[in-house]
Parts: structure tokens; sequence; C-alpha cells
């Protein structure tokens, strides 16, 4: 019978020991689920399936419980977020202001497939999220802390110039 | 019952005293007050409860509550006045088996389910006659990756009746609900397919899921090709806990036996050899007491010896417990045992090409379909045995061909494979297959009759048994498990040095192969399967021969073909290996 193979060895040695050290302290491991999985994504910044694995046998829970709770919770990745996460507000008050065609010009410039989440180079992760409580701003768009209010589609081309410039100079 | 803990409580003006603590549910059923539920599921004999409270088909009025309750887990107190059936329930419960209904697939005509599922009930007594709600329905791929087990998630309504099966009573934990909102589906870990995980293909997940959402691969079809194929020569057997349940699909009372009518109807169908699996056991148990014999002498052997006739549970050792696997035994189950035979001796007797003989089982078990499957257990690419078929699936073969079981005269198995013991029929049951081997290994060492063949001690229905048995001048301590979280518990004391044992029983499913995964649902009567446990053992009394060594088609067989039980012939032939399997 099939079986996938998962290769453990993708995950950071130092970073793994500094996990596992951080569950050996556990009184009881397997209820501080949260906690353990909130120190990986801190660790790892995001919890890829190996990960998820790993946590599973540290904590002898099935890896289906913690992928159950990973893909729970919207706070925990299971893919890496791009250097700059462009999150458009799909709340009521910015959808019928006019939030999708803005997804849809962000989606179309990136260059990004419909299920796509994150872009090729990794810079750019696209995401649509719930109601941010700015909504006398609709439509809204924020990425990473910074919030752009009255968005239009218009603006889409000048924001990722601006990202893409910042990159740059960091390089 | 303990009268100081008794609280009185009201159901459609019917009182009734229950014990504190008990749900609005429990004082129904007290109350003989018939309430619908779906999502719930309780298995006394575990104590465990399913009760997510998902469904809310359960939804009842309390006097002097402004709100509906779910009677499923909603605490019944002292002077508690309910009513089932007031207009405000009723209109409450339509409403949402509607909402269910309105994020199913109307497919029931064409669902492997039909006529025997949980929410098409429900909709045919409400009553539903159109479905007022629309909207977006979720959609997630199926997966039939699996011999045994396939699922069709769009028919999932999230009960989650077999996480609570598969981590809480078997906890091999593959099953959990994932992601959220909408989108929420019940799968394995990372949406992997079912075969790339540590499944165990018990089937307990299927025995339980109420709807089409899970279920088991359909072979009849197969079977139907190779009868009506003039070049092969078709070869059935039957297990023992097929003919103590076959008969529920056709109206009979739970723990009839069928075994006679099962042979006519095979007959009518045209099998060219209609066989029993318990001759195969009584086989079984030669090698297996053989075994306990020949571990129990040797100084150095490995105690305990571990029962390996359950494919699901020999599956969760590979995974679960690679470490240990020099303790099951070596035997092969008699299912494939059989398979052997048919394409060997069976074939060698009649003249046959073993290529030309298609062998077919009927088993209670999904875990027998991906058996079959084993590469350890095949020879040069062919397998011993050909094609799979459940005790449900066989009902539905004869159904198809408009044959009622109920009008089939008796008639018996065909010779040389067909004679059996009552000590290979008690395999269907938890305890039996220890049971059967130890009346063969007792009067092997002492050299004596049993004073009694039954050995009392180690039957019943407890999930880890233990009992002693002495041979000679020697207490032999057996345990006991069915279900594999009491495997899990049993496996994890012997380890520890917790337990010691010279001999264990282990069936992955609750009862043993009585409550296997292919068996007519039981939709949650645990009395069923104790029904069928009583069948089998009154099956066993009303034996001649009551001890695997005592058949005489078996003796003839070492003699003429197999040589010493346990050597070098029976050895190729009839055992096998293990070999770790990941955990997922
Ligand atoms: S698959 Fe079946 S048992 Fe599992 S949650 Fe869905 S409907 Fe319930
Ligand atoms: S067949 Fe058994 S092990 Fe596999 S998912 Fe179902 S309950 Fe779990
Ligand atoms: S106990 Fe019996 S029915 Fe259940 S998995 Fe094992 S062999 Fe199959
Ligand atoms: S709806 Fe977009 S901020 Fe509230
Ligand atoms: S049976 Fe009570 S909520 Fe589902």
């Amino acid at each position: 019978m099939p079986h996938i193979e998962f290769d453990m060895s993708i995950l950071d040695p130092a970073l793994l020991q500094e996990l596992d050290e951080f569950i050996e302290v556990q009184e009881f491991p397997q209820e501080s689920i949260i906690a353990i999985l909130h120190k990986a994504q801190e660790l790892f910044l995001w919890l890829p399936r190996e990960l998820q694995l790993h946590i599973a046998r540290k904590t002898d829970l099935p890896a289906a419980r913690i992928h159950g709770i990973v893909s729970f919770y919207s706070f925990f990745l299971e893919e890496p977020n791009g250097k700059y996460t462009v999150s458009v507000c799909m709340g009521t008050a910015c959808f019928v202001k006019g939030a999708q065609p803005i997804l849809d010009e962000f989606r179309k410039q990136l260059g990004m497939g419909p299920k796509d989440k994150i872009t090729k180079d990794g810079v750019f992760s696209l995401n649509d999220v719930r109601c941010i409580g700015a909504c006398g701003l609709a439509p809204v768009v924020r990425v990473n802390e910074k919030i752009y209010g009255h968005f239009k589609v218009e603006q889409v081309k000048e924001v990722i110039q601006h990202y893409r410039e910042l990159e740059e100079q960091a390089q | 019952m303990d009268l100081k803990n008794l609280i009185r409580v009201t159901i459609n003006d019917i009182p009734v005293l229950v014990p504190e603590g008990s749900t609005i549910l429990d004082a129904a059923k007290r109350a003989e007050v018939y309430i619908p539920t779906l999502c719930h599921l309780k298995l006394d004999d575990f104590a465990i409860e399913n009760k997510p409270s998902s469904c809310r088909v359960c939804m009842v009025e309390v006097e002097g509550r402004p709100r509906l309750c779910t009677a499923c887990s909603e605490t019944a107190t002292d002077g508690m006045v309910v009513s089932t059936n007031s207009q405000r329930a009723l209109r409450a419960r339509r409403t949402n088996v509607e909402l269910l209904l309105s994020n199913h697939p109307q497919l029931c005509l064409t669902c492997a389910k039909n006529m025997d599922c949980e929410l098409q009930k429900l909709a045919h007594d409400i009553g539903c006659r159109e479905i007022t709600y629309s909207g977006k329905r979720s959609h997630h791929p199926d997966d039939e990756t699996s011999y045994s087990v396939i699922s069709h998630p769009d028919k999932c309504i999230m009960c989650r009746r077999c996480e609570t099966m598969c981590n809480e009573v078997q906890t091999v934990g593959v099953l959990s609900a994932l992601d959220r909102g909408f989108s929420t589906v019940v799968r394995t870990a990372f949406h992997l397919d079912m075969t790339e995980t540590s499944c165990t293909k018990c089937g307990q997940c299927v025995a339980v899921c109420p709807t089409g959402a899970l279920t088991e691969t359909n072979c009849t079809h197969r079977v139907w090709r190779a009868l009506q194929d003039p070049s092969k020569h078709v070869v059935v057997q039957v297990a023992p806990a097929v003919r103590v349940a076959l008969g529920e699909m056709f109206g009979m009372a739970a723990g009839t036996i069928s075994t006679g009518k099962i042979c006519t109807a095979l007959r009518k169908l045209g099998f060219d050899g209609i066989f029993d699996t318990d001759w195969a056991a009584d086989l079984t148990i030669m090698e297996e007491a053989s075994e306990i014999v020949h571990r129990l002498s040797t100084p150095g052997s490995t105690l305990p010896i571990l029962t390996s006739c359950c494919p699901a549970w020999v599956y969760f050792v590979e995974s679960q417990f690679p470490d240990m696997l020099d303790i099951p035994s070596t035997c092969k189950s008699p299912q494939i045992m059989f398979g052997t035979m048919a394409k060997t001796y069976y074939a060698e007797q009649k003249g046959l090409d073993p290529k030309d003989i298609v062998v077919v089982s009927i088993m209670p078990c999904l875990a027998k379909k991906s058996e079959a499957r084993r590469p350890e257990l095949m020879n040069d690419g062919m397998k011993d045995v050909d094609i799979v078929v459940t005790t449900r699936e066989f009902g539905h073969m004869l159904i198809e061909i408009g044959l009622d079981l109920n009008q089939m005269t008796d008639s018996n198995f065909d010779s040389i494979m067909g004679e059996s013991t009552g000590a290979s029929i008690i395999f269907g049951t938890t305890g039996g297959v220890i049971e059967a081997a130890l009346r063969t290994a007792s009067e092997w060492i002492t050299g004596e009759p049993l004073k009694s063949v039954e050995l009392t001690s180690l039957r019943g229905f407890d999930g880890i048994r233990e009992g002693t048995v002495t041979i000679g001048d020697r207490d032999l301590h057996v345990g006991i498990a069915h279900g594999l979280g009491n495997a899990r518990r049993l496996l994890e004391g012997i380890r520890d040095g917790e337990f010691h044992y010279d001999a264990i029983e282990i069936m992955a499913c609750p009862g043993g192969c009585i409550g296997g995964g292919g068996q007519p649902y039981h939709h949650g009567d645990m009395e069923i399967l104790l029904k069928r446990q009583q069948a089998i053992y009154r099956e066993d009394r009303g034996k001649m021969i009551r001890k695997s060594h005592e058949n005489p088609m078996i003796k003839k067989i070492y003699d003429e073909y197999l040589g010493e039980p346990y050597g070098p012939k029976a050895h190729e032939l009839l055992h096998t290996t293990y070999t770790p399997k990941p955990r997922i």
C-alpha cells in the first residue's frame, strides 16, 4: 500500500530542538497543544505538515487531530506568508463597496491563480479577510500592519510597486 | 437502582423515575416515547457517548423554558415536564432536518446506504415533501483509494460519530474534522488518501456513520462476473460471524442462525464449491496451538503469544507498536489459509490450474478486503483470495436476484473444505479464538481429554478480560481484548511490565467479528451483538466435534499433504511475516 514519505529533514534541527525542549517542560503536553503550536509557529513562522506530524509524534496525539486544530484557527498558517501580506477585507461594508474587483485585480497583477495564496517569489501573500473593524473607511485593504482606506482598483498597481521597491532596497 | 438518586420527569404526560444525571432522551426512552436523533450515539459497553449536539433533530419543549433544547444532551432535572410533540418542537425538528437536507446531495436512488440511511429515514418519518431552503452546497473530493473504506464527504452531516469511533474506541485517530465554517469536513490528516494513513480498515467508522458518507467498497459485480465466466472455477468460503447476522437483512430476529440456508442460497448463485472458513479456522488452530505448545516448551521463547486472525489488529500492531512485531503468531488468518489451500491442495485434488480458480470470501469484515491484497500473502503475483464481499454485500446479492433467505431449505457445505468443529465457529466472537486454541493445546500438552470443553473463564463481553486455564500442572494466564483502544491498553501494559500473560487474543471490532464493519447495520443497538454472540455459542454446542484437532478432514490434510503441524510445508504455506508501518 502506498505510503507518503514525509521528509522530516526539511525542519531546521536547531529550531526543532528548541521546540522539543518547550514540549518537554510541559506538564501535560496534550492539554497544552495550542501553546505548543503557537511556539512552533513563532519559531518556524508557519506550520508545514512535517512539523505538525513531528508535534503529533512528540505529544502522542493523532496527526489528524493536530491538523484539525491548525486548520480550525485562522491564526495558524498552513502555508508560509509572503514578506508582505495583502489582506482585502470582504466584510459586508467593504464587499458592498466593491472589494471583489479589488481582490481580483491584486490576483491578476500579482500573477496568482485562483487558489494561490502566495506569489512564486514568496514576496506577497494575498488573503481575503472578514471585517477588520474599519467599515467607515470601506473598502479597506491592509498590507502587513498598514491600512489603506477608501481603496480604489486603480491603486492596486502603485501599492504593489511601492512594496516591490521596498523589497529591492532591502536586498 | 439506588432510590435516593432518582428524579421524577414527565414526558408527554407520562411520569417516569430516572437516575440523576440522565438526559431527557434517557427519560424519554424509559417512558417509551420516541425522539428522533441523528448525531447522538451511545455505546454503553464502551462507556462512550458521542453527543456533539450538532444535528438538532432531537429538539423538545420543556415547560417554563422560553427556548427549546436538544434532548440528547440536556440533563433532566427533578420535576421537569417535557413535551416532545408540541407544535414548536415539531416545527423546529422539521426545520432542522430540512436544513440538513439543503446541504445534502439528494442522491438516495444510487446511494450505497439507500434504505439503510438514518438521514433518509428521518426525512421519511418527518414527512419532508420539499426542501424549502436552498443555498450553496459544500463540495469535497471523494476518496476511493482504500480497498476497504470509501468516503463521500459531500454526504457527511458532521455528526462526528466516525471520529468518536476511530479516536476514542479504536484509538487509531486517523479521522478529524478539518477546516472551519462552511468548508468543515471530516477527513484524514492533511487530506491524505485513506491508504496513506495508518487506518487499520476495521470499518468501525462505516458501522456507525448514519449516512452514505462512509461505506465499504462494492465488490459484488466482480463476483457476478466470475460466476458468469465459464473458464473459471469459483469457490466460496463463509466466515463464522456471517451465519449469525445475515438473517437480520431478511427480517429474522437478531441471533438467528442461518448456516444451512446460506449454503442453499450459494448453490443457487452457482458457485462450484461451497466451503466453510471454519474448516480453515480448524487448520489455523492446529498451527496456532502448535506454536503455543512450541513457545511454552522452548525456554527463551517470546511470550505472550498473540493471535493473528484479525487483519485490522495486525495492521494496528504494525503501525502503532512496530517494536512488538515478534509477539503475534505467524499464522495466516483463516480466510487466507483457506485461499492458500484452495489454490494448492484443492487444485491438485480437482486437477485444476490454480489460475483458473477464483476464491470468493463472504466476511463480516472490511479489513479482510485489504488483507487479501497484502503483498506478503501473494504467490508470484497470484492472490490467495480473489474477491471479498461483506455480509451486507452478500445479502444485497441475494436481494438483487430475488432470493429470500427465509424461503431457503437447509443444506450443507461441500466436502473437503466444508467440515468444521465447534472450536472454529466460536472464532466469530471475542474470546473464541483463544478458547479454540487452548482446547487443542491443552489436550496436546496433557495427553488427556478436557473435562469440560467450554472454557467459560475466557467468555464475556467486557472490553478487557483475563482468565486462567489450567493445563496439567501449569496455569496459563490469558488476556483478551476487543476494540483497538482496549488492545492498546493491554499492549502498553505488557510493554510497561504491568501485565504478564502467556497468551493473548485481540479482535479489532467491538464484540469481535460479530460486530465487524461489514455486518448488517446495528444502528447503535448493542443488544444485537449480544444476541449474535449467544447464537455463536449455541452453534458450537450443537456440533458433534468441538475440538479442531479432532476434525477428520483436518487430520486427513496433514496426513496427505501438509505433513506435521508447524512443520516445513505448513510453514511455507500457512505462515506469514509482518512489517512495520508508519504511524499517521
Ligand atoms: S462521515 Fe458519517 S459518521 Fe463521520 S461525521 Fe460524516 S456523517 Fe458523521
Ligand atoms: S476503518 Fe477503522 S481505523 Fe480506519 S478510519 Fe475507520 S475507524 Fe479508523
Ligand atoms: S474483529 Fe473480525 S471483523 Fe473486526 S476487523 Fe478483526 S477480523 Fe475483521
Ligand atoms: S467590512 Fe471591511 S472593515 Fe468592516
Ligand atoms: S441527536 Fe441531539 S443534537 Fe443531534
